[in-house]
């Protein structure tokens, strides 16, 4: 009888996650069918849209890749992904080690107010920023995205390393200080090399939230050749007022998935650190 | 060689005074303990010799050379810390190796001598592990090969057999003290364990809320406590206190004994004592209960050696005695001890 | 300092080594590249965003000049931003808390092992994991007008295109094309984008309760219910506030979701500030008004910003 209740609960659970993953995962399974749907199949409404009525396609993908920026626009996220990749290291690491280690007092008020910076939309500060763009002679160009999307990923990352470089005793630190190395020799060739995980998933971070950003590309850039994943496939797959669903959703599609897997993968570490803090 | 000499070192966080007015000097290839509650300053001050911690005001001088305000490389010194503090991503060689490589010894010393503190330790075969693969006892070995491979001049130790369960805890004792003793560097060890303090070192310091109360032998300060809290710090059960008026006086369970047993050259005292309670610990019997008149009695221990076969009963009372050279008188108002010693 | 008892004074040495050595400068530089980022790159607009608010700044006419509260009093006068105003805040509370009471639940169930349970996450995770842009065109489709795939179930089990159907004898439910509904698929999008970051959060909260309390509440006799409700929940609180309080920052100041389905339409009727302040500032022009729609957004951030600090401190997640 136990059994049964057991067997029963289950079900509801393998029901209940099976209906949040559908939930999740459904528009994409859209793009996948409409991405090799040929163009006749997907603009029948009385076809069936969940099956393949006629023979799937390549032809979208040709078209997204030989007629369309598609290729420009990954490339051109790639080269902000890692450049701001770099920025961020840079300046969040150091700023990150800092702040857990040394600064008791002020380098904790400090480290929250860096954190806060982080609540400070981007919708309110596009405007004055695109000024700044234009002044620089930055407007259409990827530097002036290089430039700005540090306004998110070193708030965000700062705080993220702080919880990671938290959880290596001082101890450590101390005793290769003792051996014989100086404070900051101590941080670059102990502590460091024990934060490897952090600083990884630091950098997916900060390459992922740099992929999704829309709000400043859309403002920053509207040469067509120039824009990134997030802003081209929205806003250039469209002949006059009617979009090319086809090889939209291939766009869409090869664009996300990638980098969901990666992050997916990252997360765990993340919440790993995210929960350092938390208990104690 | 090794000595350290500190001179009035005060240590303040905030309002708070972990250490104060400090003075020590340390005889060459001694083994000193620092011992004392948590809280009293001990580690601070260890810190402060190691140069982890800057002090507040005072001067560090190891080897006639002023140190105060040097940072640790540049002190030679060696510590283990309680968690001994190795590197998780380096093998053992590597973890032994790496004072000397930060240093920028050639290669072939390098090997030479990781071998050698290995030897010392006898952790040869454990080179090439990493330290979550070894035990308690093997990483406490680690940690003390990396401290002797730089022949320092003073070696710092905080708490390091702690994390050992107690079993390990008498034979790494033991072992350590035959090798500082090999070896003969200037050995500074904090613990809050006074059993340990007393089998390892050559002399104790004794430390309560950041002064020093007392510097000795372990006999002087068994025997000599220089005020109650040392009295009653060192030693399990603690030195019995009657109060007498002004002052208080003392004597150690283990000679407070049935008045038939106890011999005394300069005589003995007696008391009535009202047992309460019993422990039979096998080597020994602790007997606890009150001594003097029902209406201010005084709860005392006495400690009985197993040998003596004297049948005891809770409930009872027994006449008592201690031999008057035995007794230690303190004034009770600030707790120093007073010489002289009988009623 | 006392004087030495030895013959000669030990030499001293005055620096506590170099600059590598010395913890308040090396922390200060370290620290340093960050703050002028921010100060530039945050502080200097915010500012800036403040006074182009109070000034008559167009992208034909840049330059500032301070002219008062003009901006403000035009925007609260006008219908269209009084709307996108009353939008934001049924945008976000409606989908937020769906999003907290759902990312609740999913997380209890997520606490359980399973087989399969990376594909489940993976597929769980998707909506925040895929540009949310990208993720959005998908719904898009869901949406349309003609093709909507949702469109062709409903019709297929009866409930949309017959005489007696339950939501009416047209062939299609126009998702984004009438008022509420295009309202109420944007909040639908938004909370989907936004539970798997709650649920993760949720989850780490719950994960982080000592099983000690669970097994110590159980043996004195407590209820699964009782457990919940005066273990669980209290404990989780903090964090869960710390989640609701990040998605209520997010989707009150986010556009992407309304750019990319409605445009803000049908007639302005899905339009949010954070949607308005483009359209107004960028695609319009006219910087000032844009700047003072946007500023709108600042009060409900700051109270926001406060509990979240208070809430931070509780968790130690700060």
């Amino acid at each position: 009888m136990a059994n049964l209740g057991k067997i029963a609960r289950r079900g509801g659970l393998y029901t209940l996650l099976g209906g949040f993953a559908f939930f999740g995962a459904f528009p994409f399974y859209w793009m996948v069918i409409a991405a090799f749907k040929r163009d006749h199949d997907l603009f029948s409404p009385l076809n069936n849209p969940f099956l393949f009525n006629e023979p799937p396609t390549l032809d979208h993908l040709r078209l997204l890749f030989f007629e369309t920026h598609f290729v420009g626009y990954l490339w051109n996220t790639l080269l902000v992904g890692l450049a701001v990749v770099v920025i961020t290291l840079a300046t969040a690491v150091p700023a990150a080690y800092a702040l857990a280690r040394w600064a008791r007092g002020w380098g904790e008020t400090l480290g929250i107010g860096i954190f806060l910076t982080y609540l400070v939309p981007p919708t309110i500060l596009f405007i004055p920023l695109s000024r700044f763009a234009s002044f620089f002679g930055l407007q259409e160009s990827l530097w002036s995205l290089i430039l700005v999307y540090p306004t998110f990923t070193i708030p965000f990352c700062t705080w993220l390393l702080m919880g990671f470089f938290k959880t290596i005793p001082k101890d450590i630190e101390e005793q290769a200080m003792i051996d014989g190395l100086s404070r900051f020799g101590a941080m670059w060739k102990v502590v460091l090399p024990l934060s490897i995980s952090g600083v990884l998933t630091v950098v997916v971070f900060a390459f992922t939230l740099s992929m999704h950003e829309f709000i400043y590309a859309l403002t920053f850039i509207s040469v067509s050749a120039k824009k990134t994943i997030s802003i081209g496939v929205p806003t250039e797959l469209v002949r006059g007022d009617v979009f090319q669903w086809g090889p939209l959703m291939a766009g869409a599609l090869i664009a996300s998935i990638p980098v969901a897997v990666v992050y997916t993968f990252f997360l765990d570490r993340f919440v790993a650190g995210f929960t350092m803090g938390a208990v104690k | 060689m090794g000595r350290v000499e500190i001179r009035a070192i005060t240590k303040l966080f905030g309002e708070v005074r972990a250490v104060d007015h400090v003075d020590l000097l340390t005889n060459e290839g001694e083994f000193l303990v620092l011992l004392g509650p948590s809280g009293c300053g001990k580690t601070t001050l260890l810190r402060m010799i190691a140069g982890i911690e800057e002090p507040t005001s005072g001067d560090i001088v190891i080897d006639e050379r002023e140190v105060t305000h040097l940072p640790p490389r540049m002190r030679n010194i060696a510590m283990v810390f309680q968690s001994y503090a190795l590197y998780p991503h380096m093998t053992v060689f590597k973890n032994i190796a790496f004072p000397l490589r930060a240093r920028g010894v050639d290669e072939e010393s390098v090997r030479k001598k990781v071998d050698w503190a290995a030897g010392m330790f006898k952790i040869g075969r454990l080179l090439d592990r990493k330290p979550r693969q070894l035990s308690g006892g093997e990483r406490q070995r680690v940690a003390l090969a990396r401290a002797m491979v730089r022949e320092p001049s003073v070696f710092l130790l905080d708490e390091p057999l702690s994390n050992l369960d107690a079993l390990l805890r008498a034979s790494a004792r033991e072992e350590l003290r035959q090798f500082q003793r090999r070896v003969g560097v200037t050995t500074i060890y904090v613990t809050h364990d006074q059993v340990e303090a007393m089998g390892l070192g050559d002399r104790i310091v004794v430390m309560s809320q950041g002064k020093v109360r007392q510097v000795g032998t372990p006999l002087d300060i068994y025997q000599w406590p220089a005020d109650t809290f040392v009295a009653t710090f060192v030693g399990s059960p603690p030195m019995n206190l009657l109060d007498q008026g002004d002052t208080l006086l003392g004597f150690r369970p283990e000679t407070f004994l049935p008045a038939d047993a106890v011999e005394g050259s300069e005589g003995i005292v007696t008391w009535p004592f009202e047992v309460t309670y019993l422990e039979y610990l096998g080597a020994e019997r602790l007997v606890y209960g009150n001594v003097g008149e029902k209406s201010h009695a005084r709860h005392v221990a006495a400690r009985l050696p197993g040998s003596m076969n004297l049948s005891i009963e809770a409930g009872m009372t027994y006449p008592f005695a201690v031999a008057r050279g035995d007794l230690r008188r303190f004034d009770k108002k600030t707790g120093l001890a007073l010489p002289g010693g009988t009623t | 300092m006392s004087a030495p008892a030895h013959a000669a004074p030990p030499p001293h040495v005055a620096d506590y080594g170099g600059i590598t050595d010395r913890e308040g400068a090396l922390a200060k530089l370290m620290i340093a590249p960050a703050v002028v980022y921010i100060a530039a790159m945050i502080g200097a607009p915010f500012v800036l965003a403040i006074l182009y608010s109070l000034s008559d700044a167009t992208t034909g006419d840049p330059a500032l000049r301070l002219v008062g509260l003009q901006n403000f009093r035009a925007a609260l006068a006008d219908p269209v931003f009084r709307m996108s105003l009353r939008n934001t805040f049924v945008f976000t509370l409606v989908s937020q808390t769906i999003v907290i009471l759902l990312s609740r639940i999913l997380a209890t169930a997520l606490l359980k092992n399973f087989r399969g349970k990376w594909l489940v996450r993976f597929l769980i995770l998707l909506p925040w994991t895929a540009p949310i842009s990208l993720g959005t065109i998908g719904w898009l489709w869901m949406f349309d007008s003609i093709f909507s795939p949702m469109d062709w179930v409903l019709r297929y089990v009866g409930l949309l295109g017959t005489k007696d159907a339950l939501f009416g004898f047209q062939t299609n439910m126009y998702w984004l094309g009438i008022p509420g509904l295009s309202m109420a698929s944007v909040i639908l999008v938004q909370a989907w984008r936004i539970l798997p970051l709650a649920t993760v959060i949720q989850l780490a909260g719950l994960s982080s309760i000592p099983k000690d309390l669970l097994e110590a509440a159980e043996v004195d006799g407590a209820t699964p219910w009782r457990r919940t409700l005066m273990i669980t929940i209290p404990l989780t609180l903090p964090i869960v506030s710390i989640a609701f309080l990040f998605g209520v920052v997010f989707t009150f100041t986010d556009l992407v979701v309304v750019y990319v389905l409605t445009r803000g339409g049908p007639v302005h009727t899905t339009q949010v500030l954070s949607s308005w302040t483009f359209f107004k500032g960028i695609e319009a022009g006219d910087l000032a008004q844009g700047a003072a729609i946007s500023l709108f957004m600042f009060p409900v951030l700051a109270v926001v910003a406060v509990f979240i600090l208070r809430l931070a401190r509780r968790t130690e997640v700060v």
